[in-house]
């Protein structure tokens, strides 16, 4: 009892950051609940993701089958809630991800579980579990408490807790697959790559970004006349992209690119959390907005509270003005 | 083709202060302006879409008072045939796995090929009813569904990865795609199409005519309750910069040329 779960999350042989956030904040639970991490492995040839794993927990729970070569959401969940009724955990995190996403909800309705998406936060009150999530993009915060009885489920939003170095030294334990066919009804056919376009963003030194703010496409000159003055790219959030006014390659965030400019100019940009993802590695970040509560104003160095309109086309003729 | 499409009506809060209410667990939400859900919009544009290419029907449903009319006379408008409006006050509308048991009933009552939803509701967030609603149905889904290919008893959806990447999963028919924006370029609804819907069937259901019991999706019955909403701490490292448009502007570019930031 009080073990704290976590699904390893990968993908083409790779293990991904959210798995290692995961184990960090379980480590803390466990430890302050009494019970242990368990980190629940499902793939195929990953005896060295099992040897990493168990760094950073006190057992790593795997099975090793090539009938787990792909994610399949629906084999995630029959494994899963295997395991949870043998070993009822007091929690189990999936990943907020395009993996749990796909399957955790399926789960919490199956064996009818205490169920929070998107946590970014756990606090732990007198022993008991509290998640915290977010409403309305982030304006408000939501904390609550479980009801039921453990097993509770939970998925965690990426980058929400810091993945620390594993100097454990956890027991592998492989376990072997409820299942011994393929299904018939969901099967993993191929990965497509994302589209290669004519300026790689994630290269550029200076970036112009706009978003819904900018209103329609014929604005987007105002943006380019401030791109063209500082020598920038353009960019933007999933709903210029969404619109069409840039073409998909440009979008920035989770479900695009991961950008590093040295400077990144969000116009018109709310700074949903997918989009904030995207721009962690950016060196200075201005935004301009005429939302004072913007979510984008936590993450950027310069902020300006006002009317895009207004501003952008004077910044641009300063700017002009000052390299002469 | 007998596609169903769930859609809800959200409140647009992407310029709007967002305020904690006395309640502490609920926001006022008396300024807001409101809306069919983005994504929601895309999977209602799907259907149609799907409807034109391959023949069939389009059912609009959604849980929601009497406001959500106007979002679904708009979807109507565009091509659905009929819908299904779910009322009732005893459901617990902020649980999304109650949410997917209410939709699934009522869904359930006729047959189905595909249900369309959209992959996230703006104000929640929560990305959960779609794929639970897959469950409480008992057919096969997949989620964040950028394209779709329907074939003779099967799909073929691109689920949308992380990074660009896409995943090409096979399902079978019935099933349930929860569809990301940006899947089609939303039509709007021609003024023919507004006038033709007045007169398409929209039912309102309550749990009795869905057989359901308040027991089952009550905020009793619920598995998580809300202690409280509070705002956010504010982690803003950002220097605001005041004055008029014309001032900032200038104050900004210096930064930026003197500043050695450009
Ligand atoms: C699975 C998934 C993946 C996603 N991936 C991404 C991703 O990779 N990248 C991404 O960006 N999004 C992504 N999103 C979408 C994300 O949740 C937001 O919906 C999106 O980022 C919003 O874009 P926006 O900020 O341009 O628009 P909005 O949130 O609508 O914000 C518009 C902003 O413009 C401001 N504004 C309006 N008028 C003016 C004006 N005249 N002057 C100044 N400011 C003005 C408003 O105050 C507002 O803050 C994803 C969503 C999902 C569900
Ligand atoms: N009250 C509702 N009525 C109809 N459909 C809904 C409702 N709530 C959620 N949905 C559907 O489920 C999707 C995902 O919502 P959510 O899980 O809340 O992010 C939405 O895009 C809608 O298609």
């Amino acid at each position: 009892m009080g073990d704290v779960f976590v699904l390893a999350e990968h993908r083409r042989g790779e293990m991904r950051e959210i798995t290692f956030e995961m184990l960090t904040k379980a480590q803390e639970i466990a430890s302050a609940i009494g019970g242990e991490t368990v980190a629940v492995l499902i793939g195929s040839s990953v005896d060295t993701f099992a040897e990493r794993l168990a760094a950073y927990c006190d057992k790593v729970l795997y099975i090793d089958d090539p009938l787990f070569a792909d994610y399949n959401s629906d084999k995630y969940q029959i494994v899963l809630g295997k395991l949870i009724q043998d070993y009822k955990p007091e929690l189990l995190m999936v990943g907020h991800t395009t993996q749990g996403v796909d399957m955790a909800p399926a789960l919490a309705v199956e064996l009818n579980l205490p169920f929070v998406t998107d946590v970014v936060d756990i606090i732990i009150d007198n022993g008991k579990l509290k998640p915290v999530r977010q409403y309305y993009s982030g304006k408000v915060n939501a904390l609550f408490n479980f009801k039921g009885e453990p097993p509770y489920l939970i998925t965690v939003r990426e980058a929400s807790f810091e993945a620390a170095d594993g100097s454990k030294q956890g027991q592998i334990q492989k376990i072997d697959f409820p299942l011994k066919e393929d299904l018939d009804y969901r099967r993993f056919v191929e990965y497509v790559e994302a589209e290669v376009g004519d300026v790689d963003i994630t290269q550029s030194e200076i970036l112009v970004a706009v978003g819904r703010g900018l209103k329609e496409e014929k604005n987007l000159s105002i943006a380019e006349e401030l791109a063209k003055a500082i020598n920038a790219d353009l960019c933007g959030s999933r709903a210029a992209t969404d619109a069409g006014w840039l073409p998909h390659d440009r979008q920035v965030g989770t479900s695009g690119k991961t950008v590093k400019p040295k400077l990144y100019i969000a116009l018109g940009i709310s700074g949903a959390f997918q989009h904030l993802a995207g721009i962690k590695g950016a060196k200075t970040i201005v935004a301009i907005n005429k939302d004072p509560e913007a979510p984008i104003f936590n993450e950027a160095d310069y902020g300006i509270v006002d009317d895009l309109f207004k501003v952008v086309p004077k910044l641009t003729e300063k700017i002009k003005e000052l390299k002469g | 083709m007998k596609i169903f499409v769930c859609i809800k009506r959200v409140p647009d809060t992407s310029e709007a202060e967002v305020k904690i209410d006395a309640t502490g667990k609920d926001v006022d939400s008396s300024k807001f302006s409101f809306d069919i859900n983005d994504a929601d919009n895309y999977a209602v544009e799907e259907a149609i879409l799907i409807k034109e290419a391959k023949g069939g029907k389009v059912k609009i449903v959604s849980l929601g008072d009497q406001e959500s009319d106007l979002m679904i006379r708009m979807a109507l408008a565009k091509g659905g045939d009929s819908a299904i409006r779910v009322e009732d006050p005893r459901i617990n509308v902020k649980d999304p796995l109650k949410v997917a048991k209410v939709l699934a009933a009522a869904i359930k009552q006729e047959e189905f090929d595909l249900v369309l939803t959209g992959c996230m509701a703006s104000d929640d967030g929560q990305m959960a009813v779609g794929v639970a609603l897959a469950e409480e149905l008992g057919v096969p889904h997949a989620a964040m569904v950028k394209k779709v290919e329907v074939e003779e008893g099967k799909v073929r959806a691109y689920r949308e990865l992380e990074g660009g990447l896409s995943e090409v999963v096979e399902i079978t028919l019935p099933a349930v795609l929860t569809i990301q924006t940006g899947i089609n370029e939303p039509r709007y609804a021609p003024i023919r199409g507004v006038r033709a819907a007045q007169k398409k069937e929209l039912k309102v259901l309550t749990l009795d005519d869905l057989k359901l019991d308040e027991k089952e999706v009550n905020e009793e019955s619920s598995l998580v309750e809300l202690e409280k909403l509070f705002v956010p701490e504010v982690v803003s490292r950002a220097e605001i910069i005041e004055g008029e448009p014309e001032e900032k502007a200038e104050i900004l570019a210096n930064k930026l040329l003197k500043g050695g930031i450009l």
